[in-house]
């Protein structure tokens, strides 16, 4: 009995968390149609699977830096294709985000979805698999492997459950999203071409060792490849087109997960591989991508503040949002980094109660027109409660969750450019703006005379709630649980970026001293 | 090649080396005559057909029967060679042929027809891309090639009582005597300037003469021959028609095996022989592979008919696979030989599922008719998806794996732009297929005369078999690839 324990203990958690998602959607796809059953099995598996990833984190608490509960196998031994599969303190909580929102997904659709569920928590569940294959892929056809995973599931469930013009939106998304990634796929390709590997950290470590650096060309192709993905996935502005329709005729439980954890892809994969694969063309393009991102922010919260549906107000919020993280990112420093990482979770967190707590909207009125509200706070007080919560944690309200991400996000992109800071500061104010406005009118003033009863929450609505609650205000008054190993993964990410951009900062007896390093003018190339 | 007789008479090796077109040309003529004296019910002879596939399959396993291992070996003075290319080639094309026998056997009940005459020819035209691909003389490609293209001709033509049957037999037919008659010229020309036919001659002839000419005209007169057969652009013109007339296991039969066959011929040619005057032809396959990936995906986009529309895909998959000639390279010649492989596979799975829910006399073949087949047939709509994902190049299937080992061999051979574009290409080529997935999932069903039967057991045993083929290449492309990799090399 002990040595069985001794072994499940030991066992790679990492292979669990991954494996368990996929085991479910098998499971649920061979489970009987007309029962609970189908509903039951997907929720056990990812709960199992939010377990699993609970024991991810004692390893990374204990290893400031580097990859934990790494997975390392051959997979297409002829092409040098790995399964290398680790986690750091980015992916971690990234991954545990995940785990923990598929399970609401999961508690929601039972409630929100009406037919053909059992493919919905089969869709669910694959999505999930890609999506924590993404977060902790180290290798970089894993990485596009699970990408796509990713993107088939939530395809169909746009698809085969959205709105009226779900067929136009969903091949879209779809297309749009595939002519992203397959330029990804180039420049992974070319990369290999270049280095003779696949593997990110075998990768990196030849750039630092020196051995092996691109030239100024070679790294504004892989670049632009890699950024034409996540830049699709996040988005960056002009390539958000695609968002707001698909957020907004998706069902609701893939509107939340769209929203909360599908474009932290894209802004993971800008943090983990653009701006370390490539980082003198990061470093050259970030105004460019700067000027994009604060387009964004400031675009979409105009937008948002005129829309007439919740659903389209809340896809531009989250677009609008989604550029400050973009600017931390590009502002190569340790406070910009953190603050990123930081956002990513506070934004899946409170975007997608905004979104589930849209979807109870939905579900009672059968519209997310703000018109067709009206004083609702009346009938539904704790709804407009729970809403309020997550407004107020949306627009960076101190002492909850997106406070901390935004100031740190603020702060480092002040130090990298003030003017940053002070566009991304405006974004802030306009979202209180369109939140606000927006939830008068819908849940204050007077009574929509239309609306002649609306049920409050009851129990089963609070279950996925209230874990969501607590942790906008557990990441917003006790930031320590997170930050160490938040900022312990970043600062060797940023090492890497920056020390690969010409320059090697040396932390001596407490005084930074800046020196450069010459790039050598031959371009070597490990084979 | 001394003069003696005893020379000229083949030894028993050789035939063994030939067995298993020796197997094939028999079970085919037995079925043939079995279907001129049978009566009523004719499915045992598709039965016996698949029986003959089997055992060409085990005999082509090199070493089994002639105990002659190391490959390569030749046979009949060099005029055919078995080695692990040929091998892998043979494997793909009997794959094919038992897969779309397999997946006609209701087909053809169904309409009705004389069942006997399908299978014989089908395995004829297997005999001839078998001499194809293991030909090392160009007289050997000649007869190979019009063996199976005879064959093929007379299957595109097969239910002679349907007008679009007749017009696609009569389009194919007249276009490819033309397109052979190129590839005949073509190797005239090389006999004038070489003296002779065999390949490797060739090849030495063409690295001491690398400025000649006149060897350019001939190889730009045997590449038309050849494009034709796998549909390169410019002379494309032909496959949407052809493969939209013919009856569906035809059309994915001819999508898949003649096309193989002449890749492996193509491959086989250019690699070899024609490799010392790389120069010259690189450009040409470099236009020709961008031109037929944005004519077949372009043209793919407006279809409306499923067999057109994958007519058109099968277009722009021939497009990729120029582009890992275009790359010149050992892995590039890999990565054809999986991405015809993993394309046989996907193909023949999707044309089956198109022959099933076309219902008799294929009256269903508008992407519009497979709407809702998500509900009606749950299972064959799971599997067409497989297909179409695989077509598309979604991760985890044999498609995806083919596009990955091809643009990476372009990649290696600094081919950035052909890379660039032909990625693009699988982008566009998304919004077509997805017509597909929309239909049979997001759409319900509208017509109340679809009422589709179960699919029966031979046609679900097909599907089964090709959708495995397709993930198995995706999840686990290893051991194949591996194969590939050193028939690849061996191939110089």
């Amino acid at each position: 009995m002990d040595a069985f324990l001794t072994a499940i203990l030991s066992a790679n958690y990492l292979a669990f968390t991954l494996l368990i998602p996929l085991a479910g959607f098998f499971i649920v796809t061979a489970a009987p149609r007309r029962s609970r059953l189908p509903f039951l099995y997907a929720l056990v598996s990812s709960i199992c699977a939010f377990l699993a990833a609970l024991r991810l984190i004692p390893p990374v608490l204990a290893h400031s830096s580097g990859f934990t509960s790494t997975i390392d196998t051959p997979w297409v031994e002829s092409a040098k294709i790995r399964l290398h599969m680790g986690v750091d303190g980015i992916s971690l909580w990234l991954i545990l985000l995940t785990t923990l929102l598929v399970p609401i997904a999961v508690w929601a659709t039972e409630k929100m979805v009406h037919e053909r569920r059992k493919s919905f928590f089969a869709m669910l569940l694959l999505f999930e698999f890609g999506i924590i294959g993404v977060f902790s892929a180290l290798d970089l056809v894993d990485f596009y492997v699970f990408w796509e995973i990713a993107l088939v599931p939530m395809y169909l469930l746009v698809g085969a459950w959205g709105g009226v013009n779900r067929f136009k939106v969903s091949v879209k998304f779809f297309v749009y999203t595939m002519a992203g990634s397959v330029l990804m796929l180039g420049s992974i390709l070319y990369l290999h071409s270049l280095t003779g590997s696949f593997d990110y950290v075998d990768i990196l470590k030849a750039a630092s060792a020196g051995t092996f650096s691109l030239n100024a060309r070679d790294q504004t192709l892989i670049f632009f490849g890699l950024l034409a993905a996540f830049a699709v996935k996040a988005p960056i502005f002009p390539l958000h087109t695609w968002l707001p329709n698909t957020y907004a005729e998706a069902p609701m439980p893939a509107t939340f997960l769209l929203a909360a954890i599908m474009s932290k892809m894209g802004t993971y994969g800008l943090l983990r591989f653009a701006i370390t694969l490539a980082p003198g063309a990061a470093h050259r393009f970030a105004p460019w991508i700067a000027v994009c991102a604060v387009i964004g922010i400031v675009y979409g919260a105009l937008l948002a503040l005129v829309q007439t549906n919740i659903k389209r107000l809340l896809a531009y919020s989250s677009f609008s949002h989604v550029g400050v993280i973009v600017l931390g990112i590009f502002a190569f420093n340790q406070q910009g980094a953190d603050g990123a990482v930081y956002q990513m979770l506070a934004h899946g967190i409170s975007t997608g109660a905004l979104f589930l707590l849209a979807g109870y909207l939905q579900s009672r009125r059968h519209s997310v027109e703000i018109a067709d509200f009206g004083g609702i706070a009346v009938f539904a007080p704790g709804l407009a409660a729970a809403f309020s919560i997550a407004l107020f944690a949306s627009i960076g309200l101190p002492a909850l969750c997106n406070f901390v991400g935004e100031f740190l996000l603020l702060q480092g992109a002040a130090l990298a450019n003030f003017d940053w800071a002070i566009w991304g500061a405006l974004g802030v104010i306009l979202s209180a703006a369109y939140m606000l406005w927006m939830y008068q009118r819908v849940f204050l003033g007077k009574l929509n005379e239309a609306i002649e009863h609306f049920h409050d929450l009851q129990w089963r609505d609070w279950v996925p709630i209230v874990p969501l609650i607590l942790l906008m205000v557990w990441l917003g008054c006790y930031s320590q649980s997170f930050m160490p190993s938040i900022s312990g993964a970043t600062s060797q990410l940023l090492d890497n970026t920056n020390m690969n951009n010409q320059y090697r900062v040396k932390v001596d007896q407490g005084v930074a001293k800046i020196a450069a390093i010459h790039v050598p003018a031959e371009v070597t190339h490990v084979r | 090649m001394s003069g003696s007789l005893g020379d000229l008479v083949p030894s028993l090796a050789d035939y063994l080396r030939i067995l298993p077109e020796i197997i094939l040309t028999i079970f085919g003529i037995a079925v043939m005559m079995l279907e001129a004296v049978s009566q009523g019910k004719r499915t045992y002879l598709g039965v016996i057909s698949l029986v003959g596939i089997a055992a060409a399959l085990v005999a082509n396993v090199p070493g089994l029967l002639t105990g002659t291992l190391p490959l390569p070996e030749t046979a009949f003075h060099q005029m055919i060679i078995v080695d692990g290319y040929a091998v892998f080639f043979r494997a793909i094309v009997m794959g094919v042929g038992f897969l779309s026998i397999l997946g006609s056997l209701s087909y053809l009940d169904r309409e009705e027809s004389r069942n006997g005459e399908f299978y014989s020819l089908i395995l004829f035209s297997l005999v001839g891309q078998c001499i194809m691909v293991t030909a090392e003389d160009l007289i050997m490609v000649f007869i190979g090639l019009e063996i199976s293209s005879i064959a093929t001709y007379i299957l595109a033509g097969f239910l002679r009582d349907d007008r679009r049957n007749n017009e696609s037999a009569l389009k194919y037919f007249l276009l490819g005597s033309f397109a052979t008659a190129f590839l005949l010229y073509g190797t005239a020309w090389i006999f004038g300037l070489v003296g002779s036919t065999n390949l490797d001659v060739i090849r030495k002839w063409g690295g001491e003469n690398q400025s000649s000419v006149i060897m350019s005209v001939a190889v730009a007169l045997v590449f038309v021959g050849l494009a034709f057969k796998v549909s390169v652009a410019p002379f494309q013109m032909w496959a949407p028609d052809v493969y939209q007339g013919a009856a569906a296991p035809a059309s994915g039969f001819m999508s898949a095996g003649p096309k193989a066959a002449a890749f492996a011929v193509f491959f086989r040619l250019f690699m070899t022989s024609f490799l010392p005057i790389h120069d010259r032809w690189a450009w040409l396959v470099w236009g020709c592979a961008i031109g037929t990936m944005f004519v077949g995906n372009l043209g793919a986009l407006l279809q409306t008919n499923v067999k057109r529309l994958l007519g058109y895909s099968s277009i722009a998959h021939a497009g990729y696979v120029m582009v890992a000639l275009a790359s010149a390279s050992t892995i590039g010649v890999s990565a054809a030989m999986f991405y015809l492989a993993s394309y046989a596979f996907m193909n023949v799975g999707a044309f089956a599922v198109i022959g099933y829910a076309a219902s008799r006399n294929e009256r269903f073949v508008k992407i519009e008719d497979l709407a809702g087949l998500g509900r009606r047939q749950p299972a064959v709509a799971a599997l067409l998806s497989i297909f179409v994902f695989s077509l598309i190049g979604v991760p985890l299937t044999g498609g995806f794996a083919a596009k990955f080992l091809i643009f990476r061999a372009a990649l290696d051979s600094h081919l950035v732009w052909l890379t660039i574009l032909g990625l693009a290409n699988s982008a566009i080529a998304a919004y077509y297929y997805l017509k597909i997935i929309v239909a049979i999932y997001m759409r319900d069903p509208d017509v109340a005369a679809m009422q589709l039967e179960a699919p029966p057991a031979s046609l679900q045993l097909a599907l089964w078999v090709s959708a495995f083929g397709v993930l198995l290449l995706g999840i686990f492309p290893s051991a194949l690839l591996q194969f590939a990799n050193s028939s690849a090399a061996s191939l110089r």
